[in-house]
């Protein structure tokens, strides 16, 4: 078999991993447009602001690629998929032949048309490791920066450059910052954060022309007419599915590659996976792309299984984000801001000053998102109660307590989770006691 | 593979299991220093939970799971399952940004907020039986061949 993977991230280490552990024998190719292995790549932020070397960019141990026996094609870009010939083109026009393959671009950074934009040398994105590298570079030559944008983007740049003492001002179109991962209260207290460490964290409005002459940048202009001086833009407005490459293919796209629950496209032997495919909501079943990590992870691995020849159902995407501001540590998951609050149960406890923040989102009894700021430990716990869909009817009292865990839960579950197999239906103290 | 289970009914709840983990995980690996000592007290992989001022109480920890949701949500690298199946952390690669804590249904990865690490069972590489097991007055915590649940 010869399986052919479109990038090299995360989702593309999901595959490798899950086809070796099926076959052995095949070969396995993976085009990448980047000159890096595998790399993490949400640490940009962090080898921006100096807290990791490039060393620690490495995802993978050494020596995985001739271990897992893998044909790596670094700087090349697929530009094209001939799903009839079964074949790829590259951009240096030749082709490479496969009998499975796998689209895993990941996401292009979106960059709107701006006024005066166009010969300034000081526009970047900040998705890519090269992109960290080249604001790095500069970085002697950086006194005032402005971000477009109030994502996790935009404020994790923002804050690598604060790092290495840059002024940062980030313009945000809506009311507040985070408003696709966070509700309002944790995006207060992230903003709060924010400014706190110098950083000017601008709402409401948005960069309506960049100011200067010939290639140098002296400010840019907000709608609101507001003028703020700088000397290098960082647009970090989204990310949309790096997809346009199938044009002509017959993979059906929409907003991504749109996707089954084992990872296949609309065309035979063409499988997508990452934030370049268009994949069902853990809730709706709805398909949407959803850049997530450890979802992209999962994808891969469901789409290297069916590539290979087994089977593994995709259970839906569930967003989840874990991200540190200025040691602020956020997690939040699921269903985070409902539309319509009257369908669901909303608990909350905060404590702004402290930087604490808790919120658990329930419908019809069932966890369906956590917000949790400050406090973080044990997360996950919530994240396993959403996936199993618990009834948390007899345990909603105590979703709120700091220490909330198992204890909480019926001793059915924690039996199931950690009880030696056989142990389950272990009878009670009294029987116990007896036998001793 | 080899894991470690956890009966709630021979739980004392009197938390050796999580004295013995940080002991192990000390560098003196003698209880006194690790607690008194050293210049920094190691956190427990095991996680003793009471409800009803310790009548019912559980030591929760690591399952190292066929599929770790643990290494899917690590962003560095750090996490990796070797070839015995057994989960380990990377501390020098963990850049502490806690999507371990998110994915981890158990609520087994800890935080070292301190060297900003992520802290998990490691099952004690330098030990036939991990230390938690070795050290419950019970028998509470067995460490025997089984599946993840």
């Amino acid at each position: 078999m010869n399986y052919v993977i479109v990038g090299n991230s995360v989702a593309a280490v999901g595959a490798i991993r899950a086809i070796r552990t099926l076959d052995q024998q095949g070969t396995i190719t993976v085009i990448s447009r980047e000159r890096h292995n595998a790399y993490g790549r949400p640490l940009i932020s962090y080898l921006l602001g100096g807290v990791i070397t490039e060393k620690r960019m490495a995802y993978l141990p050494e020596g995985f690629y001739e271990e897992q026996r893998i044909n790596l094609l670094l700087n090349s870009e697929v530009v094209a998929v001939d799903s009839a010939g079964k074949k790829v083109r590259l951009a240096a026009g030749e082709c490479v032949p496969y009998d499975k393959l796998l689209l895993a671009t990941g996401g292009d950074p979106f960059v709107p048309p701006i006024e005066g934009m166009a010969d300034k040398d000081r526009i970047f994105t900040f998705t890519t490791w090269d992109d960290a590298a080249k604001l790095k570079g500069i970085a002697a030559d950086i006194n005032r920066a402005v971000v477009i944008g109030g994502g996790l983007i935009g404020l994790k740049a923002a804050e690598g450059l604060n790092l290495i003492d840059k002024c940062v001002t980030v313009v945000e179109l809506a009311d507040r910052v985070l408003s696709s991962a966070f509700d309002r209260p944790a995006g207060k207290i992230v903003a709060r954060k924010m400014k706190a460490n110098g950083i000017d964290v601008i709402t409401e409005d948005t960069v309506v022309r960049i100011e200067g002459e010939g290639g140098v940048i002296s400010g840019v202009t907000l709608k609101s007419g507001d003028f703020i001086p700088c000397d290098t833009v960082i647009v970090a407005i989204g990310v949309r599915p790096a997809a346009s490459f199938l044009k002509g293919s017959g993979v059906e796209v929409n907003r991504g590659i749109v996707v089954d629950n084992s990872m296949r496209t609309s065309v035979e032997d063409v499988y997508a996976a990452g934030d370049v495919a268009e994949a069902a909501d853990f809730f709706s079943g709805d398909k949407n792309p959803m850049p997530i990590w450890p979802d992209a992870y999962i994808q891969g691995d469901i789409a290297g299984t069916a590539m290979a020849g087994g089977s593994k159902e995709y259970e839906g995407g569930l967003a989840m984000n874990s991200i540190e501001f200025f040691k602020v540590s956020t997690i939040s998951m699921g269903v985070t801001n409902p539309r319509d609050p009257s369908e669901y149960e909303i608990h909350t406890y905060q404590d702004i000053q402290n930087y604490q923040y808790r919120k658990i989102v329930l419908q019809a009894n069932r966890l369906v998102g956590a917000v949790l700021v400050g406090n973080v430990d044990r997360a996950g716990i919530f994240s396993g109660l959403i996936r199993e869909k618990i009834d948390m009817t007899p345990y909603k009292e105590s979703l709120m307590l700091p220490d909330f865990g198992f204890i909480n839960l019926s001793r059915d579950i924690r039996n199931r989770l950690f009880a030696p197999q056989g142990k389950a239906a272990d009878s009670g103290r009294a029987e116990r006691a007896a036998g001793h | 593979m080899k894991r470690i289970y956890s009966i709630e009914d021979a739980c004392i709840g009197c938390h050796l299991c999580e004295v013995a983990c940080i002991t192990e995980h000390s560098l003196s690996k003698d209880p006194v220093k690790a607690f008194l000592h050293e210049a920094e007290r190691p956190i427990s992989r095991c996680t003793v939970e009471e409800w009803d001022d310790g009548v019912v109480s559980i030591s929760t920890n690591c399952r190292h799971c066929d599929e770790p949701d643990c290494l899917r949500a690590c962003i560095s690298g750090a996490i990796r399952k070797n070839a015995q199946g057994v989960v380990r952390i990377d501390t020098e690669q963990c850049v502490g940004c806690w999507s371990c804590v998110m994915a981890c249904p158990y609520g087994a990865v800890q935080r070292n907020l301190k060297r900003k690490k992520a802290n998990k069972c490691d099952l004690c590489p330098d030990r036939q039986t991990p230390a938690c097991v070795e050290a419950c007055p019970n028998r509470a915590l067995v460490y025997r061949e089984g599946s993840q649940k």
